[in-house]
């Protein structure tokens, strides 16, 4: 049943990164991403391996979770790795079949993307799964909230998501009613051929937008009623509070970024 | 206690579509509620009662006539969100009136867009989810919660605001009878302890019979306005209207019809049986 | 002749879960053709559940539903047919109107069946008719129509189908008196004239005691009891028991019978309370003695 969808990835936990402030903890992201593009050896995307085993035994997530992450991704990952491993360049020919040609920096090439992108990938996962999407928004407004100077309608961008966020269950919940009313008066959804199938998706589209425009408009008007007047003068109940262990963090988030540039620097002056 | 809610003269009709005559659906409606009184507002589909509360707090204009709800005038629009803020509104489908994934959350909606500084708000949220027993579910989803405790949550959005007037707009229409039991108690105690007046839209007669004073609209206007007692043991006027009376004044109305001697105006289950007792001893 | 049979029907949602949850728990029931039941029991009974097994909108964890003698779920291929042979009304089901006209949304069901023209348009006129819809409402965009009258188009919808058993799950929800008394009469209209068996949940015993020959409870995802009506309100103090209200005239002939009146009937009805106590009184007493 579709009920039994689980959206968001989030995992509720207690541990320390989950406690961690969401703003801190995309902030730490966004830099942990640059320091997988600063790395331009295996040496320096060691170092960022080392932060990210740390960062998931530190939020007791299993495992499994990241790789489970990783498996949509395989065709893409597979894909980058024959790419290099054919047309790059460089370096002692290890096989070579009628034009086909596989050299030492195409292997090196290859390895290195696959390690970088899937550091990218288990890397930002880590933020889903230790953040609710909500608190998650709610952090994302506010280190946008300075973009409301020149006109970037950040609150109203944000309630929005947050809307959509409360109504996905409740929506999820409707189209599960209205498939099982339709399939009651005979309509094959899941099963006919693929004309029909779409042909009886409309009376299943139908009932739901409608239903949607006008949840929506009982919406509209019963935060109208609740004084809702657009994002100025808002205060918030959700404090977000940052503590000592997030400056330490982002400290050792820093130190790590620093130590991927110096890195470089040193192997690109002995010329590794 | 003075008068919280002065209806004059009202009439409303919605804007017409091309080619057809606006119809009124409020033919002149006059009507005053004192301050801590909880009426009940009954009316079968199309009297025309939600339109009404739908002028208590704002969100329709009259047509003509006016409405002052604690002084203010609600077509006055540079006092719209003070006059929300003193007379909260509570709809029937819990589902669409509840904006955050977090209950705590939503009932701090009318708080945050208010300004109330946060120390405030969290003693004003914490109270309000005590007040109507939710203080446990404050940290839940709205969508792990049964009909009944959605509604809760909704009506300690609007005490959040503490509001000096409660319009609920069928709040139990889709709803067990459990969860009409649970939101029925709610707003009787917010009546008696908060001393929050109260307008109960409903078609539930059932519930009528819980409030202190009945207002029966059909067809846009006012036809009865008295205590439950009262209202019900007008058995024939009510049924001419297509609503319910308690079974048991409609028992005590059939009997006397046939000539025995029972009082008119029985609403409950033991007036009952003690005039039936009399007849056989 | 038996239309529905459920043999130890159970249900569990989520199994091997921590939220695992039997919903219907070993339900043995027999239904007999042509009869008009009441199905109650509060929320969380599995009343719900279970109505959702007649016509294979679920499958049973374990146990069987046969309906008019065959096992719904011998050929999965043929499930499709089961939910012509009985036909489900959700809470609520205007929300699945969706067509343009109310004539082609009343016969989508028909449609979906096969039949031909001729057939459909038969049987769109007569529900129509006994849902109290009138004709000229038949070519009108469903989506123009009153609250009330959305809810007749979606149940003509599924009666159209002429399942020999329909469910209805709480039909009158949110009508005011008025509606949900001509609902009900729209009801037993269509019953009198097909003489189709009709399931109907409801909350409200008042409703059940007017129009069900039998009445069906469900408690805590076991079934209470399947009776008739008088012989399920006999045992008026048991259901309260259970949380489900029992009709006010009923609570009032319990406490008559406390106090000594006893009429040696159980009560359940406004109709039948007047009918006994003139009868027990005497008859009509004469002008001007009141």
């Amino acid at each position: 049943m579709l009920r039994d969808i689980t959206i968001g990835q989030y995992f509720p936990g207690n541990s320390l990164i989950h406690r961690l402030d969401p703003r801190f903890k995309i902030v730490m992201t966004l830099i942990y991403i640059v320091m997988l593009f600063t790395g331009s050896s295996v040496f320096c995307l060691a170092l960022g391996a080392v932060y990210t085993i740390i960062a998931i035994a530190l939020s007791k997530i299993p495992v499994k979770m990241f790789f489970k992450s990783l498996r949509p991704l395989l065709p893409f990952l597979v894909l980058t790795a024959v790419l290099n491993v054919l047309f790059l360049d460089g370096g002692d020919v290890l096989f070579k079949w009628k034009f086909i040609e596989i050299t030492e920096d195409g292997v090196r090439t290859s390895v290195f993307m696959i390690i970088r992108i899937v550091l990218l990938i288990t890397g930002s996962s880590l933020l889903t799964y230790t953040t609710s999407p909500i608190t998650l928004t709610d952090a994302i407004e506010r280190l946008l909230s300075p973009l409301k100077k020149i006109k970037v309608p950040v609150h109203e961008l944000a309630m929005m998501m947050s809307i959509a966020l409360r109504f996905i269950p409740t929506l999820i919940e409707e189209t599960d009613k209205i498939m099982s009313a339709q399939k009651a008066r005979g309509a094959e959804i899941d099963s006919g051929s693929f004309m029909t199938r779409a042909k009886n998706m409309i009376s299943i589209l139908v009932p739901l937008f409608i239903s949607s425009f006008r949840r929506a408009d009982e919406l509209a008007t019963a935060m109208e009623c609740r004084c809702y007047r657009g994002g100025d003068g808002r205060t918030r109940l959700r404090q977000l509070r940052s503590a000592a262990r997030d400056y330490i963090a982002l400290t050792v988030t820093v130190v790590f970024l620093a130590g991927t540039i110096v890195l470089n620097i040193l192997l690109k002056q002995f010329g590794i | 206690m003075g008068k919280i809610i002065e209806i004059k003269d009202l009439r409303f009709a919605y804007a017409a579509q091309e080619g057809e005559k606006a119809e009124e659906v409020l033919r002149g409606i006059s009507l005053d509620i004192e301050e801590g009184e909880f009426t009940a507002i009954l009316g079968h589909n199309g009297s025309g009662k939600s339109t009404l509360a739908k002028h208590i707090n704002g969100i329709l204009v009259p047509s003509s006539g006016k409405v002052t709800v604690d002084g203010i005038d609600t077509a006055d629009e540079e006092k719209i969100f003070e006059l929300r803020q003193r007379a909260g509104m509570v709809f029937q489908n819990p589902d669409n009136q509840i904006v955050s994934s977090v209950v705590e959350e939503d009932v701090a909606f009318a708080l945050e867009n208010l300004g109330v500084p946060y120390e405030e708000m969290r003693r004003r949220v914490d109270d309000a989810l005590k007040a109507v027993n939710m203080y446990d579910y404050r940290l839940h989803s709205p969508s792990q919660l049964s009909g009944g405790q959605k509604q809760r949550v909704a009506i300690a959005g609007i005490i959040a605001m503490e509001p000096k007037c409660i319009i609920l707009d069928e709040p139990t229409a889709m709803l067990d009878p459990q969860g009409r039991k649970e939101v029925m108690a709610v707003i009787r105690k917010m009546n008696r302890e908060k001393g929050i007046t109260i307008v109960l839209i409903t078609h539930y007669m059932d519930e009528a019979a819980q409030c202190g004073r009945v207002v029966v609209m059909d067809k846009g206007k006012v036809v009865m306005d008295d205590t439950p007692r009262a209202v019900f043991s007008q058995v024939e006027k009510m049924k001419r209207i297509g609503l319910d009376v308690p079974q048991v004044t409609e028992l005590a109305w059939e009997l006397r019809k046939k000539g025995y001697d029972v009082p008119a105006d029985i609403i409950t289950e033991d007036e009952c049986v003690d005039a039936i007792e009399k007849l056989f001893r | 002749m038996t239309i529905l049979e459920t043999q130890d029907l159970t249900y569990t949602y989520s199994p091997g879960t921590p939220f695992e949850k039997t919903a219907v728990d070993c339900v043995n029931l027999k239904i007999e053709e042509g009869e008009l039941v009441g199905v109650m029991g509060h929320t969380g009974s599995g009343k719900s559940t279970l109505i959702q097994h007649f016509n294979g909108l679920l499958k049973p964890t374990s146990g069987k539903v046969i309906l008019d003698g065959e096992d719904i779920w011998a050929d999965k291929k043929k499930i499709r047919d089961v939910r012509f042979k009985a036909g489900l009304v959700f809470q609520y089901p205007e929300y699945q109107i969706f067509e343009e006209t109310v004539y082609k949304d009343i016969a989508f069901g028909p449609k979906n069946m096969g039949l031909d023209e001729d057939e459909i348009k038969r049987r769109v006129y007569e529900t129509a008719h006994d849902i109290g819809l009138k004709e000229e409402l038949l070519e009108r965009s469903p989506f123009d129509l009153s609250g009330g009258q959305k809810r007749r188009v979606a149940i003509a919808g599924v009666m159209a189908m002429e399942p020999k058993l329909l469910i209805l799950d709480e039909p009158t929800a949110g009508l005011d008196p008025a509606g949900r008394d001509k609902l009900l009469e729209h009801i037993k209209a269509y019953h009198r004239r097909t003489r189709n068996t009709i399931l109907i949940v409801s909350h409200s015993m008042e409703d059940v005691a007017g129009f069900a020959d039998k009445i069906l409870v469900m408690n805590k995802a076991k079934l209470f009891c399947y009776d008739d009506t008088s012989a399920v309100f006999s045992r008026a103090e048991e259901i309260a028991g259970i949380g489900l209200d029992v009709p006010q005239i009923t609570k009032v002939f319990v406490e008559l019978k406390k106090r000594g009146l006893d009429f040696g009937r159980d009560v359940y009805t406004l109709e039948y309370a007047k009918k006994l106590l003139l009868k027990e009184l005497g008859g009509e007493r004469g002008a001007g003695r009141c």
